[in-house]
């Protein structure tokens, strides 16, 4: 048996992009960590055998999420020299127990082997509908509600990023 | 090995909404958070052999994420107008 897997090598980029993206010191690459944890999960989704959730989670979650925090820090002002010292000093003292915790987290779990693989043997599932015919047949209300909250959404983002134009 | 991922994942957002000062960075740990659960329900699926129902509600799940998303960024860029700067500890001084 190879230590070496795809699994361990996914569950191995998804913890380093998601510890980078929460201890980065740029906003620009906290995103780009966060589109790489997308992406890595993308393909674990995959291999738990849901295609469809996969290709959402990486068009909109590492696409479109991405593009939408990078236009959001292009439109913010970048921090001084000065700024930028006093932060990189105070933030080490704040993100310094993220590490701590999580290598607690990972000998707690390998003392108790919690360890199973990533694809686990489903049972015989009974005649189940296709995820696209779910969807459309059995979960209409759900696809209502989607449609509403995304114009909603829309709506919202044209009125908090939109300039107000000057009369 | 997926509960430690997702345990990372839960544990990284949580930490990450807690500790940070900028705005941006919160609605990250958010994001994680939200990855996280779109991770457990795919799990709990793929475990139980429900995995259309399961994907059906991870799309509905991502599309909402993506709204939170574009929303908060939209917010955080409105504070930013009004106080210069993406500090949480400004919010402070709000009204209400």
């Amino acid at each position: 048996m190879t230590i070496i897997n795809i699994d361990n090598a996914l569950l191995i980029v998804t913890a380093i992009a998601a510890i980078w993206t929460v201890m980065g010191r740029s906003l620009l690459k906290a995103t780009i960590g966060l589109a790489v944890t997308s992406a890595a999960i993308s393909v674990i989704i995959f291999r738990l055998e849901s295609p469809l959730a996969a290709v959402f989670e990486l068009s909109v979650c590492a696409g479109l999420i991405t593009a939408v925090f990078v236009s959001a820090i292009s439109l913010t002002k970048p921090l001084t020299h000065k700024e930028i010292l006093y932060a990189s000093k105070d933030r080490m003292k704040r993100y310094i127990y993220l590490p701590v915790i999580l290598l607690v987290l990972g000998a707690a779990l390998a003392f108790v082997k919690i360890w199973p693989g990533l694809v686990i043997a489903a049972p015989a599932a009974a005649s189940q509908p296709e995820a696209r015919s779910l969807l459309w047949d059995f979960r209409r209300l759900d696809i209502l509600g989607q449609v509403i909250i995304l114009l909603a959404g829309a709506f919202g983002i044209v009125l908090l990023f939109g300039e107000k134009k000057n009369k | 090995m997926i509960a430690f991922l997702i345990l990372l994942l839960l544990i990284c957002g949580a930490y990450c909404i807690v500790v940070t000062r900028s705005m941006i960075r919160a609605i990250i740990g958010i994001e994680l958070l939200i990855k996280a659960v779109t991770l457990l329900i795919i799990a709990a699926g793929n475990m139980t052999g429900r995995t259309a129902t399961a994907q059906s509600l991870a799309i509905t799940i991502i599309i909402i994420e993506v709204v939170v998303a574009a929303t908060a960024a939209g917010i955080a860029l409105w504070v930013f107008k009004r106080t210069g700067t993406l500090d949480v500890r400004n919010l402070r001084n709000l009204k209400g």
